[in-house]
């Protein structure tokens, strides 16, 4: 028996350690078990216990930062809508007050409310993604398609307002590119409506279920020291137990107008991470209500505002509507000057952050003058985050390292640029 | 008494004098310059300082500038201070002959993935980094792509088959 040596391998060529250690090596991914994305992790277990994880990333990675140095400034737009693809809008008008900061225009009163409007059902739409998809890695599948309905609500909205649905491209540099039609207010109250039930019994279903509750609760924590030495933000930072929200620290597009709570967790584990979640979306739902209010109001108290959709100082970046394109001469002449790109923006450095689904998305501008940036840094909350991965899932069980992945909403798109 | 910006750079001046340069306030976020080998001990005592708490690090970036001979590649920290609610910019400038910069890693574990980043697209060697490997890009690239000398294809070249692409 003493002759018992390992097995030789003829075809698959393994490192020579590989036959002597004690632990497997697991290749998970290039997929993700649960397709969000492309990422790749090599674990390192033993038995079901993870000791070691190697992410790699930069599948889908597309220069976004490389191209924006050809375009003109409304051509970035496209680009953003593909880094957080769940929630476009807010990429969309986080570049939109980047270059309006940059030019100085201030943008009225009901373009701001209109954009947290639609800022807010972006992060519920995010929301719904994230929290029904963590349940349908622990193995529930009802609630995710109950609540995908109404995520299928939120992009009508959007479809009304600007055409499309996923990659949204909304709004223009000042405001929006027209105006909100009757049926998108329609669709917005019929929203307002209905959410509310379906989200308690969404809530009914997950919340206090032992299953998902024994799944959920320790797995893949993350200390509030940790999470902000590791540079978290969002979601993910404040289930860690800090407070820390870009519409409060700095507020942007009038959201020191708006009442809302900032629900934070202790543990920062996925349990927690699904509940800080759970109540962005009742306070986002509410300050959906109030902007609608708000929008109201203004409608009410100023008749002729209602009109008032995009800065009129930003009529450089504004495509004219195109009735007036084909019947006048200098609409005609604007319109062409802004497709081709001809507007030169001014010379400066910009840094705009925006609380995005997943924290805080900055954009740093650096203009010479020219007419597209000198460079432009996404700064991408995913990435930051996504390097503590192997530090959260360590010396836990393989599956929860599946579900701490889900819960920390890692897009892919925004995590390769 | 809340923490403004001009005591933060009252404190950075009485701290290091001479060696933080060019302060400036575009668009209200202060912003200096600090020598190359200065841009850990700033941070160190930015972090440690318990008025100033500047223990986030948003983003860590490059930029290149071709045209400033001797100092071609600019490194820009954001730093925020959570407590203050404070953002501090600075930046430090390198040849690129020889962009050797202190890694902040050991300050800030998120530093990590942002300093492969630079490196991967401006080719800035951060020293003591625990692992200084192209991380979006593919390992076997031979050249630095954000660098300005790599410009975009030309869209209206005609001169490639893209009979595969249907084009």
């Amino acid at each position: 028996m003493s002759d018992i040596q390992p097995q030789q391998q003829h075809h698959i060529k393994l490192a020579e350690e590989s036959l002597q250690k004690q632990s497997t090596t697991l290749n998970l991914g290039p997929t993700h078990p649960a397709t969000h994305g492309v990422f790749q992790n090599i674990l390192e277990i033993d038995g079901e216990i993870v000791l070691e994880t190697t992410p790699t990333i930069g599948y889908i990675h597309r220069a976004f930062e490389k191209i924006a140095e050809r375009r003109p400034y409304y051509q970035i737009t496209t680009l953003t809508d593909r880094l957080n693809y769940c929630s476009s809008p807010i990429n969309n008008m986080g570049w939109h007050l980047t270059v309006e900061k940059l030019l100085g225009i201030k943008t009225p009163k009901r373009v701001d409310y209109l954009r947290v409007l639609i800022m807010e059902l972006a992060r519920i739409a995010d929301h719904l993604v994230c929290n029904s998809v963590i349940a349908v890695d622990t193995g529930a599948l009802t609630t995710f398609t109950y609540v995908f309905q109404w995520r299928e609500h939120i992009y009508e909205i959007f479809e009304e307002v600007c055409g499309s649905r996923l990659t949204t491209n909304i709004g223009r540099v000042g405001g929006f590119e027209r105006n909100f039609s009757e049926a998108a207010f329609t669709k917005i109250r019929n929203f307002i409506e209905g959410f509310p039930k379906v989200m308690k019994e969404f809530e009914a279903l997950l919340n206090r279920n032992r299953i998902f509750m024994e799944r959920c609760i320790g797995a893949g924590p993350i200390s509030a020291e940790r999470a902000l030495n590791y540079g978290f933000t969002g979601p993910n930072l404040r289930a860690a137990g800090v407070d820390y929200d870009v519409r409060v620290a700095e507020p942007y597009c009038s959201y020191e107008d708006f009442e809302f709570k900032i629900p934070i967790g202790t543990t920062g584990d996925v349990y927690d991470r699904f509940m800080v979640r759970n109540g962005e979306i009742w306070e986002s739902f509410s300050i959906v209500k109030q902007a609608l209010e708000k929008v109201e109001q203004i409608e009410r108290e100023f008749p002729e505002q209602k009109d008032v959709f995009y800065a009129p100082e930003a009529d450089h970046f504004h495509l004219p509507a195109k009735e007036e394109v084909y019947t006048k001469m200098e609409a005609l002449i604007y319109h062409f000057k802004i497709i081709m790109g001809e507007i030169n923006a001014p010379a400066g450095e910009v840094y705009q952050a925006v609380e995005g689904g997943n924290g805080e998305l900055g954009f740093y501008l650096i203009s010479d003058g020219g007419r597209t940036p000198y460079r432009l840094h996404f700064r991408r909350p995913c990435f930051i985050y996504y390097q503590a991965y192997p530090e959260i899932v360590k010396n836990g069980l393989l599956s929860d390292a599946v579900v701490a992945l889900s819960s920390l909403n890692v897009i892919a798109g925004e995590l390769d640029a | 008494m809340a923490l403004t910006k001009e005591i933060v750079k009252e404190r950075l001046v009485s701290q290091f004098g001479e060696q933080l340069t060019e302060w400036e306030e575009p668009y209200g976020l202060l912003t200096f310059r600090a020598a190359a080998d200065m841009n850990l001990k700033v941070m160190q005592f930015l972090y440690d300082d318990e008025g100033l708490a500047f223990r986030f690090l948003t983003d860590l970036t490059a930029v290149h500038f071709p045209d400033r001979k001797g100092e071609e590649l600019s490194v820009v920290y954001h730093l925020h201070s959570l407590t203050n609610n404070v953002r501090v910019r600075m930046k430090i400038y390198v040849p690129i002959e020889k962009p050797d910069v202190f890694t902040a890693t050991q300050l800030f574990s998120g530093a990590n993935w942002m300093e492969r980043e630079t490196y991967d697209f401006y080719g800035i060697n951060f020293i003591g980094h625990p692992n200084l490997i192209r991380i979006l890009n593919v390992d076997e690239m031979d050249y630095f792509p954000m660098r300005k000398e790599y410009e975009l294809e030309d869209p209206t070249r005609i001169d490639k088959d893209d009979e595969m692409f249907g084009r």
